[in-house]
């Protein structure tokens, strides 16, 4: 929850409510870009950012992205975070 | 020492380490008299316990695990409010998997998903305000918890369910602030904190303003840094450098996410939605001054606790729900997680009385795990 997970923006969803598409480690994920809308919804296609509880939090560099990942996956936190993030489209689901 | 080689830059590490240890010696701190150093953040405790930065430093630094844990915090009692929803109808209880195993009186959210109540584990608030999107004819309730850092993700999913006019999603919040308890631990005559370790993605959202106080007003050093175990040992060290030098300023160690101000979408979205609630029960610290969020009137249909009268909302008084469990005085660094008479014996991870043994990131979960035993 706390933690976050960087992921790479590879399309924009909804540019009315800011929503894009994020690839977390392999793991599509609908987030939410309104906190890193600033310099322009579309700019972000191709952009790292650090991703908490579904949202945006910050645009990152891609060196900074692969290394958090990196030390993310070597401790299991990542898997802990893509567990999250599947549970919460079971739930979505009504499970 | 193994667990330096494996990080990102073993030699800077080696090098960081042995001037950690001369700084020290120069700040007069041994073994029997440590500088006191507080990661306030429970990412930083859980990063730190992780990589063994506790073990690597020299027995010069103590590391005090401060209130960052939301989990840890959170009092018994807002978890019972949040389960008196439970004997309503039609209602849908939505929570992060963290506060799913928190125990209050009568059991965990798990518990009561297990006795058959409809409680769902949600990645993220988007996720809950998508059930009652899918759910018009049932009431879908989110328990909102977290710092700084999660707290503009429900503010931004309360604005867009006003804009879509969506009358069955509402939040039982929990939002907490961090500067003020520090303030609080800062204000206690006994503590002897020497210097603060401040969180990383919370000052990514208020930036790193809002410590000028530690510095300003109580004279301690104060350096925001990042998750990486390279992050934590290089903000030590500038937090030595601040202390044999004597200079007492905020420092920003993690640049590359925070800034000075802070960001300011999630901090007009936080201002928008929220306020600040007169006090707010801290579990283990008790009643902290201005230190919790509520939601301002204007969306008080989103409120659970205004709209089904629990919680703040309810006129039932709020008492006999104290810790008799000593968590605070470790959270405060006045004693030591195996120094409680709880510890791994009746209090363990499978059986938490008190909150640090809550969550992975509490202190003494953390010992449990990593070998805190001594």
């Amino acid at each position: 929850m706390c933690l976050g997970i960087p992921g790479k923006v590879i399309e924009i969803t909804d540019e009315e409510t800011n929503l894009g598409i994020a690839d977390v480690s392999g793991v599509k994920r609908t987030v939410n870009l309104t906190c890193v809308a600033g310099c322009g919804l579309q700019n972000l296609v191709g952009a790292w950012v650090l991703i908490h509880v579904g949202f945006g939090m910050a645009v990152i560099d891609e060196e900074e992205a692969r290394e958090t990942l990196r030390t993310l996956h070597e401790l299991g936190d990542a898997q802990e975070e893509l567990f999250a993030m599947l549970a919460g489209d079971q739930a979505v689901q009504g499970h | 020492m193994q667990l330096v080689d494996e990080f990102r830059d073993a030699r800077l590490a080696k090098r960081i380490r042995a001037d950690i240890e001369e700084l020290s010696t120069k700040a007069g701190a041994d073994e029997t008299n440590p500088l006191q150093i507080m990661e306030i953040c429970g990412g930083h405790t859980h990063t730190i316990f992780r990589h063994g930065i506790d073990k690597l430093v020299p027995r010069s630094i103590e590391f005090v695990h401060g209130p960052g844990c939301p989990v840890c915090v959170l009092p018994m009692q807002r978890v019972d409010e949040f389960l008196e929803l439970a004997e309503r109808d039609s209602v849908i209880l939505t929570s992060y998997g963290d506060a799913m195993r928190v125990p209050g009186r009568n059991g965990s959210l798990q518990q009561c998903k297990a006795a058959g109540v409809d409680v769902r584990m949600v990645y993220s608030p988007s996720d809950s305000l998508e059930i009652a999107r899918k759910n018009p004819d049932k009431q879908v309730v989110f328990f909102g918890l977290g710092f700084e850092t999660t707290a503009p993700a429900t503010a931004i999913s309360i604005l867009q369910a006003a804009k879509e006019d969506i009358a069955n999603f509402s939040v039982f919040c929990n939002h907490i602030t961090v500067p003020p308890p520090i303030r609080s631990i800062l204000e206690q005559a006994d503590v002897s904190i020497d210097g603060f370790i401040g969180p990383g993605h919370v000052s990514m959202v208020i930036g790193t303003r809002p410590y000028d106080f530690i510095a300003e007003e109580f004279g301690k050093p104060v350096v925001v840094a990042g998750f990486e175990p390279l992050d934590l040992m290089q903000s030590v060290l500038m937090l030595l450098r601040q202390i044999v030098e004597g200079r007492v300023m905020v420092e920003n160690q993690y640049s590359r996410v925070v800034t000075r101000d802070g960001n300011p979408v999630s901090l007009s979205a936080l201002n928008e939605v929220f306020e600040t609630r007169p006090s707010f029960e801290w579990r283990g610290l008790g009643e902290i001054e201005s230190s919790g969020l509520r939601i301002r009137k204007q969306f008080a249909e989103f409120d659970a606790e205004e709209r089904f009268g629990i919680g703040y909302g309810s006129s039932v008084t709020r008492e006999g729900y104290r810790d008799q469990y000593p968590c605070g005085k470790v959270m405060i660094g006045k004693l030591k997680p195996f120094d409680c008479p709880h510890f791994c014996k009746d209090c363990t991870p499978e059986t938490p009385l008190g909150a640090l043994m809550v969550s992975s990131e509490g202190a003494c979960a953390a010992y449990h795990q990593y070998g805190g035993f001594q």
